[in-house]
């Protein structure tokens, strides 16, 4: 024990001393968390849009009324023809076009259902989904106040039961736990990963071998700090998600802080096993990067929706922890559910975990037993 | 000789699969002796320097260290043994003292202990100056130096060194091994391996491996005489050479 509590204060003094980890540690996450916050906000305000307006009755002035007064659109058009559809996307700022049939206010009297168009522009994707979203919530909130209290029927396209706990689908509420996902992968994988083939690269790996230090503690003692640093860092981003954007922890926090360990732990083992598998620094970064940063962005459902994703790449972000964990948060933090909830996903990545220790145990002991040259 | 031995090494082999890297290794190491171990790249020295260190296990043989049995209590020879590879072994964002208190802390001594004889240590090398000063900022001559008395800090009674000059000037070359042979006059046993063969003329007796055998062993004024050359060096190329060539 004493020989361990001299090597893990060596790590410490590894860490404190570079400046650049320590930037990625604390650093990173507080400017992770206001650039998501202010800057990348998924959420939508005053966004511009046109109406072409072929109805020109009571029903379709009541509408571009109710859209215009929301606080996410702000009209900026009113054309007069198909025609000019193409020309006002092109000219950049408009984000959708809503487009209101003839008789508009007849017909819905008439057959009790119309169809209203939107088009929005397609080559910003999120984006388009958002307006699309608003609008067709907006114009279902109008149907619908206009059949309450009546028994006669409105076509009422489902209203998404993920915004039950959002109605703004305000973003924040959303990154908060993807940056919290993100950045324990980034410090536990990464930065273990790293820290341990430097000791390989830089020759000091084998001094640690030769002395009584088993290898089980070099490696247990190369990983604790960073355990003990990204729960840190968890309490800071929480800390900030409350103070900053207001948004609180609703469920157990217990159980939050449990299943981050569970996550940090499966964090270090896949750095662990990174680390046995890769000789040199620069691979080690390569490797955790494309191979956990990347994917974890992309497809774990933090920035884009699992269920916009093309086949495939939905069953790849089967096997990504981040897409599991990001799941188990979202659902603590926001939804304040209770372990009944996630224990699916909790099992999961402690199977996850149990599965990358068991392969970097064996890679090491290969590795390290009869290694040699 | 009539000496204590705390290296015995009998008829050690090391097989990875079909390769054989140590070929039936017989010698005994003497307390206070300093051992050269030479050979070219690839002749098995690093295997049973591992060995040695209990770092692999022999494939067979019998091999002692310290009293111990390498096949089976590796993790006993561990405590008693000091190391420095020729890579550094310090580390270079920690202080003079810090990496004193680390290497300190890994073979069990107590923080006092440490702490007391950190400043000893730091004179006897004139490196009082020098006690917070990081690592990275001192000069090559000055690391081996301190790596040197790192490995010897907690007492061993032998230090084993792996190529501890490649890549030093004469000058501080030949200042480590005045170091070298203090450590050896104080009863501790030094196993060294190296390239340089003006540096085999220093040691107390020589081994020279070629091929996973050992194919000379005594001491170096022996040798040059046996084989009738003028130095160690012109005695290893003699050796070591036919073999080269058929490769």
């Amino acid at each position: 024990m004493k020989r361990f509590m001299a090597f893990v204060r060596k790590e410490f003094l590894h860490i404190f001393r570079d400046y650049r980890t320590l930037i990625i540690l604390f650093g990173l996450p507080a400017a992770q968390i206001l650039i998501f916050g202010y800057a990348v906000r998924t959420d939508l305000t005053n966004a511009p849009i046109a109406v072409l307006d072929n109805a020109r009755d009571e029903v379709s002035s009541e509408l571009i009324l109710k859209l215009e007064a929301s606080e996410f659109f702000t009209l900026t058009h009113n054309i007069k023809t198909y025609s000019e559809i193409d020309e006002i996307f092109k000219k950049g700022r408009t984000r959708a076009v809503i487009i209101f049939p003839e008789e508009l206010g007849a017909r819905l009297k008439r057959e009790g259902n119309a169809t209203v168009g939107i088009i929005t522009d397609g080559s910003e994707p999120n984006t388009a989904n958002l307006v699309a979203g608003y609008t067709t919530a907006i114009l279902n909130e109008w149907s619908a106040s206009l059949t309450a209290g009546t028994t006669q029927s409105m076509p009422l396209i489902n209203t998404e039961v993920k915004m039950y706990f959002n109605p703004n689908l305000e973003s924040q509420f959303m990154f908060v736990p993807g940056v919290i996902t993100l950045i324990l992968i980034l410090v536990s994988a990464l930065m273990t990963s790293v820290t341990i083939v430097r000791e390989k690269e830089f020759g000091t790996m084998e001094v640690l071998l030769v002395s009584p230090l088993k290898p089980w503690q070099i490696i247990t003692g190369k990983v604790a700090p960073y355990f003990f640093l990204s729960l840190v860092n968890v309490v800071i981003i929480l800390i900030m998600a409350w103070v900053v954007f207001g948004l609180p922890v609703r469920g157990s926090v217990a159980l939050l802080m449990a299943e981050t360990m569970l996550y940090i732990l499966l964090g270090l083992a896949i750095g662990i096993f990174v680390s046995a598998s890769v000789q040199k620094m620069e691979n080690a970064i390569f490797v955790s990067f494309l191979a956990l940063m990347l994917p974890s962005l992309l497809l774990s459902g933090f920035i884009f929706p699992i269920e916009n994703m093309p086949k495939g790449y939905d069953w790849v972000s089967l096997f990504l922890p981040p897409r599991w964990f990001v799941d188990i948060i979202r659902l603590i933090m926001i939804k304040g559910a209770g372990f009944s909830f996630v224990w699916k996903e909790t099992v999961i990545l402690a199977v996850m975990t149990v599965f990358f220790i068991f392969l970097s145990a064996r890679k090491f002991k290969i590795r390290l037993g009869e290694g040699g040259r | 000789m009539n000496e204590q031995k705390v290296i015995e090494v009998n008829g050690l082999v090391k097989k990875f699969g079909s390769f054989v890297a140590n070929d039936n290794l017989t010698f005994d190491v003497h307390k206070g002796e300093i051992f050269g171990f030479l050979g070219a790249n690839g002749a098995g020295k690093t295997t049973a320097i591992r060995i040695l260190c209990g770092l692999s296990r022999p494939t067979s043989g019998r091999v002692i260290v310290a009293g111990i049995d390498a096949a089976h209590r590796p993790e006993e020879i561990k405590k008693r043994i000091g190391y420095m590879s020729q890579r550094f072994s310090l580390y270079e964002d920690l202080t003079v003292s810090e990496n004193i208190e680390l290497y300190g802390g890994i073979y069990g001594m107590r923080m006092k202990e440490i702490r007391s004889r950190t400043p000893e240590l730091l004179s006897r090398l004139s490196f009082t100056a020098y006690a917070d000063t990081l690592i990275r900022s001192l000069p090559l001559g000055l690391r081996q130096k301190l790596a040197f008395a790192v490995a010897v800090f907690h007492g061993p009674g032998i230090v084993f060194l792996d190529e501890p000059t490649s890549g030093v000037d004469p000058v501080t070359r030949r200042r480590f091994w005045e170091m070298i042979y203090e450590t050896a006059g104080n009863g501790i046993t030094v196993f060294v391996t190296t390239h340089y063969m003006d540096e085999a003329e220093y040691c107390d007796r020589v081994t020279i491996m070629n091929e996973g055998r050992i194919v000379a062993l005594d001491t170096p004024a022996a040798l040059r005489q046996k084989y009738g050359t003028a130095s160690v060096e012109e005695l290893f190329v003699k050796i070591t050479r036919p073999k080269q060539e058929t490769e």
